[in-house]
């Protein structure tokens, strides 16, 4: 097998709510103990509701973020213990592409200086020569050269997010994190955005960790997917096994509730009970337990890890394996 | 020659166009603000007439303060348009030079403060943590004291002058600055280019020169061109006084002092002084009002 680009080991991380005087501190438990591993060209999808730790993970991945606790390995070397410098001159080989353009791009800047930063941080391309470079980006990213010196004011939304593209593949990097890179456009250029972003990705050789809550999107772009909710990986496998052989039940449920475009189908739905427990205190045990059909005793009172059920296909669930 | 200049011209011209288009749509706001025209139109007079002084008035000796006793108090006349003050001194020929040091106290008052309190403001901001726990506290101590009075307490501590009246009343300025600078760091902070920019590896030092400072310079140049007028009314005060600019140079807070003692029978000697602060404080801040309108294009279609 491969070596693997990026792994993450137990990766935590708690957010640490001060109370007021009286109250006591609160512990949000935004991910726990996550282990991932992704490969080298592949489109590893992420997926869970809102607040099940999507986005926290790939801040922690690109260390955006401190991890409270875990590894971060990036070709086998360890981000969270790199110095200051050493981290910001391997940046150049990790991105991240923001879910909002027009919060992730300065106002205040024009394109060429958009696009141009990443260089300017990290080579010695300078006038000419860096504006010949960002017109190169933009022509391969669908813009031109035209729009050089224009303000993000001045698009809209599917070309800033053309541009945020550019500014992310400036320096080549190895590993893209996309976090919800089309859930801020409107639907029409959600499908652009996507099949150029597979486009770059076979020319370049990206690998890309691909956040998002929209299920058919993920089904669309991933190799492999992670399932997360409150926090942890509670499934991993390929499209097809998570699309088709989901054996945790709250996979089970997340995948019967996307919508099929055919009115003619008919499937059985797994429909949950109750809402998403408060990260603040998840339920011990299994954090899935109080909204599982399918919960044992054993549920209730000890958390279940990650086991392979075969081929790779990962689940953290009593009841599987 | 013009034809050797041309390309650079319409070159820069075509990298600017959409700052340039910007600055002319803001200009067109501008100019449908009668109001704030009109106080533009008062400050450069009030400016003119300071830099220009020794060239406008006859008297420009009266102006630096060489007295003439026997024209003293005079009333208004062709003469002496604003009558003369109790050293026979023409009124006029002081109101000019004494905005050279009144616009000065204004202008770099606000200089020293914005200088002092945007990079404290941007670092509490942006860094937090004890850094922002100690600028704050500090910024609280100065705001603690009401400002005129320790514009006195520092002015009496350091002695009488128009330098040591400036430093007071700059060091009771600058916490304004920074606590704007800082809440503007801190939901800059949140929106993700900041956080976009340090995941592409730039600087920390360098993430608020580029992408800090310039956002929260609107709102700091819309609060400074207000605080001009009030930092020349501040300053005239401590002329006033008697902390600030001393005797024979000219200040409109000290000409109001020293005629207040003629003020019924005498009413030139303080109004005219009193009128220029007057004139000049309204206009800055009736200009910071429309710059705040103009430069920020959501309200700048209500201006009309």
């Amino acid at each position: 097998m491969t070596e693997p680009l990026v792994q993450a080991r137990q990766l935590t991380k708690h957010y640490v709510l001060r109370g007021g005087l009286f109250s006591r501190r609160q512990v949000v438990r935004a991910l726990h103990w996550v282990d991932l591993t992704v490969y080298p060209g592949e489109t590893f999808g992420v997926v869970g509701e809102s607040g099940c730790g999507k986005t926290t993970l790939g801040r922690c991945l690109l260390r955006l973020v401190e991890p409270t606790f875990g590894e971060v390995l990036f070709r086998g070397e360890n981000l969270l213990q790199l110095d200051r410098e050493t981290l910001r001159q391997r940046r150049r080989y990790f991105q991240m592409l923001f879910q909002n353009p027009y919060l992730s791009l300065d106002p205040r800047m024009n394109v060429l200086n958009l696009v141009g930063e990443p260089l300017v941080t990290h080579t010695d391309l300078r006038g000419r020569a860096l504006a010949e470079r960002v017109a190169a980006l933009l022509e391969r990213v669908g813009l031109s050269a035209d729009h050089l010196y224009r303000y993000p004011h001045e698009f809209s939304g599917g070309q800033l997010q053309r541009i945020a593209i550019a500014r992310a593949l400036a320096l080549n990097p190895l590993f893209v994190v996309l976090d919800e890179p089309t859930s801020a456009l409107d639907v029409s250029v959600q499908a652009q955005i996507l099949n150029l972003l597979k486009d770059l990705q076979a020319e370049l050789g990206l690998t890309y960790l691909f956040i998002s809550h929209d299920l058919s999107v993920v089904q669309h772009v991933s190799d492999r997917i992670a399932v997360m909710y409150l926090g942890r990986v509670v499934e991993v496998g390929t499209t097809e096994g998570i699309f088709y052989d989901a054996r945790h039940p709250y996979t089970q449920a997340l995948i019967s509730s996307t919508p099929i475009p055919d009115p003619q189908a008919r499937r059985s739905r797994v429909i949950l009970q109750g809402s998403v427990p408060s990260p603040l205190n998840p339920p011990p045990g299994c954090s899935f337990h109080p909204r599982c059909a399918q919960a044992l005793p054993l549920c209730a009172t000890e958390e279940p890890r990650l086991v392979d059920v075969g081929d790779g296909h990962l689940v953290a669930c009593h009841r599987a394996g | 020659m013009t034809t050797l200049i041309q390309p650079f011209l319409e070159r820069w011209a075509h990298e600017h166009r959409s700052q340039l288009e910007e600055y002319r749509l803001m200009g067109r706001a501008f100019l449908r603000d009668r109001l704030a025209v009109a106080s533009l139109v008062v400050i450069l007079l009030f400016l003119f007439g300071a830099i220009f002084a020794p060239w406008l008035t006859p008297y420009p000796e009266q102006g630096r303060g060489e007295p003439k006793m026997e024209e003293q108090f005079q009333p208004p006349s062709w003469q002496h348009p604003l009558g003369t003050d109790e050293l026979g001194r023409d009124v006029l020929a002081r109101v000019l030079f004494g905005g050279r040091t009144s616009l000065s106290i204004g202008f770099l008052v606000v200089i020293i403060a914005v200088a002092v309190g945007t990079p404290l403001g941007a670092l509490a901001g942006y860094f937090g943590g004890w850094l922002d726990e100690a600028i704050m506290r500090l910024t609280d101590i100065f705001l603690a004291f009401p400002s005129l009075l320790l514009a006195i307490a520092i002015a009496a501590a350091l002695g009488p002058s128009f330098t040591n009246a400036m430093i007071a009343v700059a060091l009771t300025w600058w916490p304004w600055y920074t606590r704007l600078v800082r809440a503007q760091t801190l939901s800059l902070r949140e929106r993700s280019f900041v956080e976009a920019a340090r995941g592409i590896g730039v600087g920390e030092g360098t993430v608020i020169l580029r992408h800090i400072l310039p956002n929260v310079m609107t709102p700091v140049l819309v609060q400074a061109t207000m605080d001009i007028g009030s930092a020349i009314l501040t300053g005239a005060a401590m002329s006033f006084i008697g902390l600030g600019v001393q005797p024979p140079t000219p200040d409109w807070g000290q000409m109001i002092n020293l005629g207040r003692i003629y003020f019924i029978s005498r009413p030139w000697l303080t109004t005219f002084p009193g009128l220029a602060i007057f004139l000049v404080s309204l206009s800055f801040n009736l200009l910071g009002d429309s710059i705040r309108d103009i430069a920020d294009p959501r309200t700048r279609r209500a201006v009309r």
